[in-house]
């Protein structure tokens, strides 16, 4: 083939790789321009507009879906793996904005940059999900972080908003540093940052692997875990959680956090594949200490948004669990848990969002004492995420526990799967606590559940697909078994 | 004797392992903004040094994508810190502490 003709099928086909998030960032920007536009009283112009985005775009990653390109010279690659990612964060930030409609609103943050940072934040989202490079990566994780970093601190007036944005920034600044020493060492090591490079330098050779490597392995585990909020690394995450405005607590602990898996599948799955079992021996030790101490801690909490900090914490530790497990069962797993974790977890968000007392967001785990007997509706929906995120069947969250333990009980960790079964059985007690609290104790006066139908659509959707994934989980088993093949 | 590989990728060693102590050890959050910059530009040094000891050219191409990221990095974090400032009238670390478990 000519040069000339293989030059231009490279960037007629990298453009398409780039379609999915490109469109997101042309939304973001639209909505930063049309915000200038608009009389006060029509910002809801913006979530509106922000949705037809997303929904551009998830139609694009959808049509799209079975094409395997690689763009940009083999920096950016449309797999089924990218399209499944692409779909759930699409999909997550849908969920988001359509809380935000009436959350923003109230408490005084329904501006053009609330909207366009959510959107810009997913298309480096997407770029981590699709990037088979390690600059690209890089990039995607800081257009991620830094858009995070401001949407933490949004309420500027909150001492409590500004100080997590300080804490998120100064240790998110710290971990990327880390995670750019060790890409650097990749760098050295395999002579090029894209993951290919690395496979195939590591299964080339029979030298074992030089230091180099695993000094590389370190640093980008420290980076990645910091960003996971796994332990040891897991400070920020309670207090950031608590801080920042709950819907972008609901945002960061779904659609970041998948972003942060999807690329620590890619990486470690396929550029560090060959050092798989060394590795293995790292993440054993980091996925319990993040289980038992998310739990744990969960327990002694007393701010709803704080205890689903700590139950976040834990939730990535048994994602680690797949993780050690590695294997097709074992990404496949992540990717199912990913999902489901979406639809319980921005459900829980989204019940928070809703509730006020006493001119304040319903925080404390006392405000949701005898919910029930007003609320029937919203309490159901709180108790089916609760069980959901407790791992109680016929619920999307049992399933999910469930492939994650039998990927690692087939790759041999039997000791990590009952460490794990044993920590679901810790968290069973602070979910139904509030299941219990909500049923069975006398009613708090001062609560509101204002009437907003963008936010109830959106509990709606959560609790269909939670329902969904436990009553047909093979249907989304056999969808994630084959987006993970496409990288192997 | 000649200057090689292995003599930057040590200067490049320390320089970041200066980066992590300040941010470990200094309570000025400005120190620590710095801090987190020279742990980034000990990572561009290192970039730099493969890229010549290889003769490829992206390592160099990488540290121009890093400096960006940076700059932009350094602006959000100086207005979150202004506004820190503002609420708290201080800029040390330790003293951010409402959020208690």
């Amino acid at each position: 083939m000519g040069a000339a003709t293989s030059f231009s099928g490279v960037s007629d086909m990298g453009l398409l790789a780039a379609a999915p998030f490109s469109a997101v960032v042309f939304f973001a920007i639209v909505v930063l321009l049309l915000d200038f536009l608009l009389p006060p009283g029509r910002k809801w112009v913006l979530p509106l507009v922000s949705l037809v985005g997303l929904l551009a775009s998830s139609v694009l990653v959808t049509f799209l879906w079975g094409r395997e390109v690689v763009g940009f010279s083999g920096a950016i690659s449309l797999d089924r793996f990218s399209s499944f990612f692409d779909l759930l964060l699409l999909l997550g930030t849908a969920l988001v904005v359509l809380s935000s409609f009436f959350y923003a609103r109230r408490e005084g943050i329904e501006r053009g940059e609330y909207y366009s940072l959510l959107l810009f934040a997913t298309s480096g989202a997407m770029l981590m999900a699709s990037a088979v490079d390690m600059v690209v990566f890089f990039l995607g994780l800081e257009i991620l972080s830094v858009s995070l970093y401001v949407l933490s601190g949004f309420f500027r007036d909150r001492t409590v908003s500004v100080e997590a944005a300080v804490k998120y920034f100064v240790l998110g600044a710290f971990a990327s540093g880390f995670l750019l020493y060790g890409i650097a060492l990749f760098y050295g090591a395999a002579g090029s940052t894209q993951y290919g490079a690395m496979q195939a330098m590591l299964s080339s050779g029979g030298d074992a692997p030089t230091l180099l490597v695993y000094a590389a392995c370190a640093l980008l585990m420290v980076g990645l875990c910091f960003k996971l909020g796994s332990v040891p690394f897991h400070m920020w995450v309670p207090d950031v959680y608590q801080g920042a405005p709950t819907s972008v607590t609901g945002y960061m602990s779904v659609v970041s956090k998948a972003a942060v898996f999807a690329a620590f599948v890619r990486i470690f799955g396929t550029g560090l594949a060959p050092v798989q079992i060394e590795l293995s021996k790292v993440l054993w030790v980091l996925a319990v200490a993040t289980m038992t101490l998310g739990n744990l801690a969960a327990i002694s909490q007393t701010n709803i948004k704080r205890m689903l900090a700590y139950s976040s914490i834990a939730h990535a530790g048994y994602l680690l669990v797949a993780l050690t497990a590695a294997g097709r069962a074992g990404y496949s797993s992540v990717l199912f848990y990913a999902l489901a974790y979406a639809f319980m977890t921005l459900g829980a968000f989204g019940v928070i969002a809703l509730l006020r007392r006493e001119e304040q967001e319903a925080l404390d785990l006392t405000s949701y004492s005898g919910l029930s007997t007003r609320h029937p509706l919203l309490s159901g929906a709180m108790a089916l995420f609760m069980i959901s995120l407790a791992g109680i069947p016929p619920t999307g969250g049992f399933f999910a526990k469930f492939y994650v333990f039998s990927a690692a009980v087939g790759a041999g960790y039997v000791d990590l799967a009952v460490i794990g079964v044993l920590n679901s059985l810790v968290s069973v007690y602070f979910y139904m606590r509030i299941v219990y609290l909500m049923y069975m104790k006398e009613e708090t006066v001062g609560i509101e559940a204002p009437p907003s139908l963008a936010a109830r659509a959106a509990l709606l959707i959560c609790v269909l697909g939670t329902l969904a994934m436990g009553v047909f989980p093979s249907g989304f088993a056999r969808l994630v078994a084959s987006s993970v093949s496409a990288i192997f | 004797m000649p200057v090689g590989v292995s003599h930057y990728l040590a200067v490049s060693a320390v320089i970041f392992a200066v980066g992590v102590a300040g941010v470990l050890l200094r309570r000025n959050i400005l120190v620590v903004l710095m801090s987190i910059e020279l742990m980034l530009n000990a990572a561009n040094l290192a970039f730099v040094t493969f890229s010549r000891a290889s003769g490829a050219v992206g390592g160099q191409i990488v540290v121009l994508f890093v400096m960006t990221v940076a700059a932009a990095e350094v602006a959000v974090g100086l207005a979150i810190v202004l506004i820190a400032f503002r609420a708290r009238e201080t800029t040390d670390v330790d003293e951010m502490n409402v959020m208690k478990w």
